[in-house]
């Protein structure tokens, strides 16, 4: 589904990632967990085009994307939703949504109101207030509608930057619940995310980035039971006495 | 039937990927926490974090049994002590031990491999497994004891020795499996007939042999024997165990699990890779150990990469059997003879019995080569013309195969010493 090789890239002087090599296969949900400041949410700006890449080389379905243009990635599959969900406030839920699939609507109307209707069952909470300005949803239920929103575009991989922050942990727990959900339903997901634990349970396979760099790979549950990730990320103290 | 399909018959570009990111990550872990390699990056101008391609893994450096001896016991380890669950030694088999860690990780992964060669060899749930390889210290013993639970078998941890006991036990618990050397296995089916027991007394199916060489001819030999399929199947405890390399049921070269290994085969003296096919030293580099990860660790064992796929369907590629060690070749007037050469053809032969010892003794400043293979009892005994027949066979053969001269001579069924564990081979009487 998506390979990225020695990918370089950053903010003007600042090289932030410095040689990210990884793949994710279809149907996985793969977690990229790191610590604040190690570029997991640059990597996913450098994935979707919104940054350039510096050096290394993006494949979607076994496409070269390094240099292509951001609208155009979505086009090709591949859907980012950003940290901080930025949704259209102004906008009712169900516009928001509409907006999401205007690459499916322009191939017909029967695609997208399936792809709707798919959405409506994922995030109930979606149907129920469809007609509702999306400023006045809660933070839960924005991360929801973002996400509704980029499955819209029924991307092939669809990319979340930190679907938990800022959110209460029943909420987060939910938002799992429903990523989850997707897989089952074949949608590849690629998951950035602070919440370590919480990304590891429900992933497939993860890896670990600190300042810029790949530290470790490997099946989730082995990387829950790695004593590194344990004291760095899991908040576990392991040190004795 | 596979263990883990979707590694085992992987595209080849997805596991390229796969190896690299895995060999990036090592890396960086190995520059990070093993001071040894820091300092080999550095002597060498090796950037870790500049790796960017597999073609560069020939300017990394080697790793060497001696630099395991240099830092033992713990010196090589990437995990501090406490995150490592369990620790095995090398035999010692030519030298000093060494030591080796694995985390729980480590355990798990290893398992998963053993599992893996243990499917490909017949092994499933409803067999049931004898381990006799010593456990211990020594990796043989647990490495495919956890493979065989995890495959759901049922194991007998009897470990090494105890011929009697084993083929009791062998009889009494319906042994479908056996697992020990192939040296070993021999000096079961011999002692089988020496007890005059019949073959129909025992449930044998499945054979897997390894930790020392053998030839196709053993193989046949004991397939005969013990009327089994045989396979061989590859690793040292530096690197991991057993669980590296396995035949499947084909029996045409060990598949490799590249997914975790990286193989390079080179050319002992000049220590540049081999052209494609030939032989040449085994090269390996861990990709996923975390307590003890290797880089390009030089085994010591001969063989050759078998490109082409298997019709097993693995895409995992396959190693040709070990055929020697690079510390077992010996330079005999010049020339390199390896013990498999001459062990190849003392098996084609009619009346001899698959036990040899080679003697390399010095007189006179000349090197004398000298082969004492045992024969049937009743050639032994009884026929001379037979005897003097063979031992010309032999020796044509011999003078064919390494292009110089060797000593034959014929000894008494069982009068060379036998093994419970590796087979004692080689005699290099020659004071150099």
């Amino acid at each position: 589904m998506l390979k990225v090789r020695n990918l370089e890239s950053g903010y003007g002087k600042l090289r932030v990632l410095k040689r990210i090599s990884l793949h994710v296969n279809p149907g996985e949900i793969v977690t990229l967990i790191g610590a604040n400041g190690a570029g997991k949410t640059t990597l996913l700006a450098t994935i979707s085009g919104l940054i350039p890449a510096r050096a290394g080389e993006i494949i979607l379905r076994d496409r070269e994307i390094t240099r292509v243009k951001a609208e155009k990635i979505v086009e090709l599959g591949c859907s980012l939703v950003p940290e901080g969900r930025q949704v259209f406030a102004t906008m009712t839920v169900r516009e928001n949504l509409v907006l999401g699939g205007y690459i499916q609507h322009k191939k017909g109307n029967r695609e997208f109101l399936r792809e709707l209707d798919y959405i409506y069952e994922l995030f109930p909470v979606l149907a129920e207030r469809q007609n509702q300005l999306a400023g006045t949803l809660s933070g839960g239920e924005q991360q929801m509608l973002a996400m509704g929103r980029a499955l819209m575009a029924k991307p092939a991989l669809i990319m979340l930057d930190e679907p938990s922050t800022g959110l209460a942990p029943l909420i987060v727990k939910n938002i799992f619940a429903i990523i989850s959900k997707m897989r089952e339903a074949g949608n590849t997901v690629l998951l950035i995310e602070q919440n370590a634990k919480a990304a590891l349970k429900i992933a497939d396979r993860g890896y670990v980035l600190e300042t810029g760099k790949i530290i470790l790979e490997g099946p989730a549950e082995a990387l829950l039971a790695n004593r590194d990730v344990q004291r760095a990320y899991l908040g576990r103290d392991l040190a004795r006495p | 039937m596979y263990w883990h399909q979707e590694k085992e018959c992987i595209n080849r570009d997805d596991l390229k990927q796969l190896q690299l990111e895995r060999l990036q990550a090592t890396l960086f872990r190995v520059a990070t926490h093993v001071p040894f390699y820091r300092q080999k990056f550095k002597e060498l101008r090796v950037d870790p974090d500049g790796f960017r391609s597999l073609d560069e893994l020939r300017a990394l450096p080697f790793t060497t049994k001696q630099d395991l001896r240099d830092n033992y016991p713990y010196g090589l380890f990437a995990v501090p002590l406490r995150d490592v669950v369990r620790v095995h030694s090398s035999s010692g088999t030519t030298g000093q031990a060494t030591v080796v860690g694995y985390t729980g990780n480590d355990i798990k992964t290893w398992a998963s491999l053993t599992a893996r060669v243990l499917t490909a060899a017949g092994v499933t749930k409803d067999d049931v497994v004898q381990i006799a390889f010593g456990y211990g210290l020594f990796t043989g013993g647990f490495g495919l004891h956890y493979g065989a639970e995890l495959v759901g078998a049922s194991v007998i941890p009897i470990s090494s020795g105890n011929t009697r006991r084993q083929l009791q036990i062998m009889q009494d618990f319906r042994t479908t499996a056996l697992v020990c050397t192939p040296s070993y296995a021999l000096l079961l089916a011999d002692t089988i007939e020496e007890m005059g027991l019949s073959l129909n007394a025992f449930s044998l199916k499945y054979g897997l042999f390894g930790a020392e060489p053998w030839s196709e001819a053993m193989r046949q030999e004991i397939q005969k024997k013990l009327n089994i399929i045989a396979t061989d199947n590859y690793g040292l405890s530096e690197v991991m165990g057993p669980g590296v390399a396995g035949e499947c049921q084909q029996r045409q070269g060990l598949h490799v699990n590249e997914d975790h290994f990286l193989f390079e085969i080179i050319d002992p003296q000049t220590l540049e890779p081999v052209p494609p096919g030939e032989m040449g030293e085994l090269v390996i580099t861990t990709l996923t150990k975390e307590a003890f990860p290797v880089i390009r660790y030089r085994t010591r064992d001969l063989t050759r990469l078998i490109e082409e796929p298997c019709p097993c369907g693995r895409t995992l590629r396959r190693i040709e059997r070990i055929t020697g060690r690079t510390d077992d070749m010996l330079i005999v007037k010049g020339v390199n003879v390896y013990p498999s050469q001459i062990e190849n053809i003392i098996f084609e032969i009619e009346g001899t019995r698959p036990h040899y010892q080679i003697v390399v003794e010095r007189e006179d400043r000349i090197d004398k080569i000298s082969v004492l293979v045992e024969v049937v009892e009743s050639i032994f005994f009884d026929e001379m013309r037979k005897q003097r027949e063979i031992i010309e066979t032999i020796k044509q053969k011999l003078a064919s195969e390494l292009g110089i001269g060797v000593e034959v001579r014929l000894v008494e069924e069982k009068s060379l010493e036998r093994s419970e564990g590796k087979a004692k081979r080689i005699i290099d009487r020659r004071r150099l």
